[in-house]
C-alpha cells in the first residue's frame, strides 16, 4: 500500500514528534508552573512570547528561526563555535524549530492544570513538611496528570500536523527532514494522487483519532468529578 | 505564669488593602487557646501567621524559646513542628486515607508525641483507611484532617474552623473527639472559631479577636464573665463554670454538679459521680430577686451578692454580674426590672437559674 518513501517519511515524523514532546516536557514544565504561579509584572510579556506561534504564520516564524540558526546568526555561531556545524537542513534544526513551533501547545494545557491545582494543596503539603520541590512531585504532578496526558497529546499531533516551517528549516530532504505533510506535498507536485490519498488518509485518521480520544478522556474526567 | 520558656509569643502586624493585623500576643503552652471572633476580625490571618503560610512583613514569633520568625529569620511552613487543620480537611484526592495519613508522617523525623496508630485510634477512623477521599462523608474527611495533622508528632496543633464547613449534625458526630484531644492531647492547640458554644466547650484560654486586634485574652472562664468584653456575644452572653458531677437522682433524671460557690440541678446525662464537667450558664437564663422565691418552677437557687452592672446591646436591657462563693454568675435584665429590685453593687440576691449546659 504505502511506498518505502512513505513509511520512512511516517517514521521520521513519529520520530520528530516524539523527540519534540518530550524536550517540551522538560523545558515546558518549568515554564508553566512558573506562569501558573508567579505575580511578576514580566508574566504577561512571556506568556504572549510562547503564545505567538499560535497566531504567527509558520512562514514567519521559520523565516527567523533559519536566519537564527543560519551561519550569520547568533545561534548559528554558537553552534559552530562548538564544532556542530550549522543546523537548518538538519534533522535536529527541524527539532530545535519544531521545539518552538509547538511550546504553546504543551505551556497552555499545563498552566491551565496547574492553575486548577490552586494554593490549598500547596498548603497542606507545606504543614505535612514537604518542602516545595517535594510538593512538586509528591502532589503537583499527580494532581496535574491529565493536563501533561492533554499537553503530549497535543504537543505530538500539532507536531505531526507541521508543515510551513519544516519547508523554511528542514527543505525536503528524504529520510532526514521529508515529514510526512511535506511527502504529500510532493506527491501532490508531482501529481502522484492515489500516493497522496493514501498518506493523506493515513494522516486524517490519525489526527482523528487523537482527539477522539482527547474528547472521550475529558467527558470521562468530567462524569468522574 | 509558666516561664518564658513554656509560652508563645506572638506579634505581627500585616497590612493588606481593607484589612490590617495588628498584634502582639504571649499565648499559653499548653491546652487549648481559643481565637474567637466574628468573620473579618483577622483570626484566621493570625493562625496562618504562626504556621508560615502568611509572613508578616514586621513580625516577631518564638515559640517555647525558639524563635520561628523575626527580622532575619524565617522558618519555613515545612520547617515549623507545626499541624494544621483547615477548614475543609483538603486530602489529597490522589492519596488514600492511609496514603493521606502518612504523608505528612513519613517527612516528619518521627520525634513528636502523637503516633500514627494513636492518631487513627484517637479520631476513630480506623476503618476508613483503604478509601478514597472522595468516598467520604464531610464529617469523615475533617476527623482525617485531623489524624493527619496529629500524625506528624506536632509540638503545636493548629486548627482553622475545623467545624465551620459542617451541618449541625455532623459537627455533633466530630465534637467529642475534639473533647477527647483536649483531654488527651499533652501539645498546645489553637483552635480558631466564630462559634461560642465551640469555644465553651473546648477552650482552657481566649483571645477575643476584633477588626484585627486583640481586644480581650485571658482564662475562658475569667474572660467570658468579663461585662466588657468587646465583641458582641448576643444571646451567648454567659460564663462557663468548672465542676464536678456530685449526684444523681435516678427518680427524677437529674444531676448535680458542684462548683466553686455551689451546686446546679441539671438534666442527667448520664455523665458518672465525681466526673470533672464544664457547665455553660447563659446570662438570659439567670435571673435575680431579693428574697428567696417560693413555689417556682427553677430548681435552681443561690445566693449571691451584686459584683458589677453594665450595659448590654439592647438599651432595655442590663448585664449584672453576681458573685457566687468563687464563682461569678452573669444575669441579664431589664433596666426596669434593676430599678425596681435596686440592683447596685454590693446588694445580697438571691440567683435563680433556669437552665444550664453540661459539657464533658
Amino acid at each position: 500500500m504505502l511506498t518505502d518513501s512513505d513509511l520512512q517519511a511516517i517514521w521520521l515524523t513519529i520520530r520528530l514528534a516524539g523527540i519534540t514532546t518530550l524536550i517540551l516536557l522538560l523545558i515546558g514544565t518549568p515554564i508553566a508552573w512558573w506562569l501558573a504561579r508567579s505575580r511578576a509584572w514580566w508574566k504577561g510579556p512571556v506568556g504572549a512570547v510562547v503564545a505567538l506561534p499560535l497566531v504567527l504564520p509558520p512562514s514567519v516564524l521559520g523565516f527567523y528561526l533559519l536566519l537564527a540558526m543560519g551561519p550569520n546568526g547568533p545561534f548559528g555561531q554558537l553552534t559552530q563555535w562548538l564544532g556542530l556545524g550549522t543546523l537548518p537542513f538538519t534533522f535536529w534544526g527541524l527539532v530545535i524549530a519544531s521545539s518552538f513551533y509547538s511550546l504553546p501547545f504543551m505551556v497552555q494545557p499545563l498552566q491551565n492544570a496547574f492553575e486548577g491545582i490552586g494554593e490549598r494543596p500547596l498548603e497542606v503539603a507545606a504543614t505535612l513538611r514537604a518542602s516545595p520541590v517535594d510538593t512538586f512531585f509528591s502532589v503537583v504532578l499527580p494532581l496535574a496528570k491529565p493536563g501533561f496526558v492533554t499537553a503530549g497529546i497535543l504537543t505530538f499531533a500539532h507536531t505531526v500536523g507541521e508543515f510551513g516551517v519544516v519547508l523554511m528549516i528542514g527543505g525536503n530532504i528524504p529520510g532526514v527532514t521529508r515529514v510526512a505533510s511535506v511527502q504529500i506535498y510532493d506527491h501532490v507536485e508531482a501529481m502522484e494522487y492515489a500516493d497522496a490519498h493514501r498518506l493523506a488518509a493515513v494522516m486524517l485518521v490519525f489526527s482523528f483519532c487523537v482527539l477522539l480520544a482527547m474528547y472521550t478522556r475529558r467527558s470521562n474526567t468530567r462524569k468522574a468529578a | 505564669m509558666d516561664n518564658i520558656e513554656a509560652r508563645i509569643e506572638a506579634k505581627f502586624k500585616l497590612d493588606w488593602p481593607g484589612f490590617t493585623l495588628d498584634v502582639d500576643l504571649n499565648l499559653p503552652g499548653r491546652g487549648v487557646t481559643a481565637l474567637f471572633g466574628h468573620s473579618g476580625s483577622g483570626k484566621t490571618s493570625l493562625l496562618r501567621c504562626i504556621a508560615g503560610l502568611e509572613r508578616a512583613s514586621c513580625g516577631r514569633l518564638v515559640f517555647k524559646g525558639k524563635i520561628w520568625q523575626d527580622e532575619t529569620i524565617w522558618l519555613p511552613t515545612h520547617r515549623r513542628p507545626i499541624g494544621y487543620v483547615f477548614q475543609e480537611a483538603s486530602l489529597f484526592p490522589h492519596l488514600s486515607i492511609l496514603g493521606n495519613l502518612r504523608y505528612g508522617q513519613k517527612r516528619s523525623d518521627g520525634a513528636g508525641r502523637v503516633g500514627l496508630d494513636a492518631a487513627i485510634e484517637l479520631l476513630g477512623i480506623g476503618h476508613l483507611l483503604e478509601r478514597k477521599p472522595d468516598t467520604l462523608s464531610g464529617g469523615e474527611r475533617q476527623r482525617v484532617g485531623i489524624a493527619r495533622a496529629l500524625a506528624v508528632g506536632p509540638e503545636i496543633l493548629l486548627m482553622d474552623e475545623p467545624l465551620a464547613a459542617l451541618d449541625l449534625k455532623r459537627k455533633q458526630e466530630i465534637l467529642p473527639y475534639l473533647e477527647r484531644l483536649h483531654d488527651e492531647l499533652d501539645i498546645p492547640v489553637i483552635y480558631v472559631s466564630h462559634s461560642p458554644d465551640e469555644v465553651a466547650r473546648l477552650a482552657d484560654h481566649i483571645v477575643a479577636m476584633d477588626g484585627g486586634r486583640a481586644v480581650a485574652a485571658g482564662p475562658l472562664g475569667e474572660t467570658l464573665a468579663r461585662l466588657d468584653l468587646p465583641i458582641r456575644l448576643g444571646e451567648d452572653v454567659g460564663v462557663v463554670l468548672d465542676a464536678t458531677v456530685g449526684e444523681i437522682d435516678a427518680e427524677w433524671h437529674l444531676a448535680r454538679v458542684d462548683f466553686a460557690g455551689g451546686s446546679l440541678w441539671t438534666r442527667d446525662h448520664a455523665v458518672p459521680v465525681g466526673k470533672h464537667v464544664r457547665v455553660r450558664v447563659l446570662a438570659r437564663d439567670v435571673s435575680l430577686a431579693l428574697d428567696e422565691p417560693g413555689m417556682s418552677s427553677i430548681q435552681n437557687c443561690l445566693g449571691g451578692c451584686v459584683e458589677s452592672v453594665a450595659a448590654d446591646d439592647h438599651p432595655g436591657l442590663l448585664l449584672v454580674r453576681v458573685q457566687v462563693g468563687a464563682s461569678l454568675l452573669v444575669a441579664r435584665l431589664t433596666r426596669r426590672s434593676a430599678a425596681q429590685l435596686g440592683i447596685a453593687p454590693g446588694l445580697p440576691v438571691k440567683v435563680q437559674v433556669k437552665s444550664v449546659a453540661l459539657m464533658e
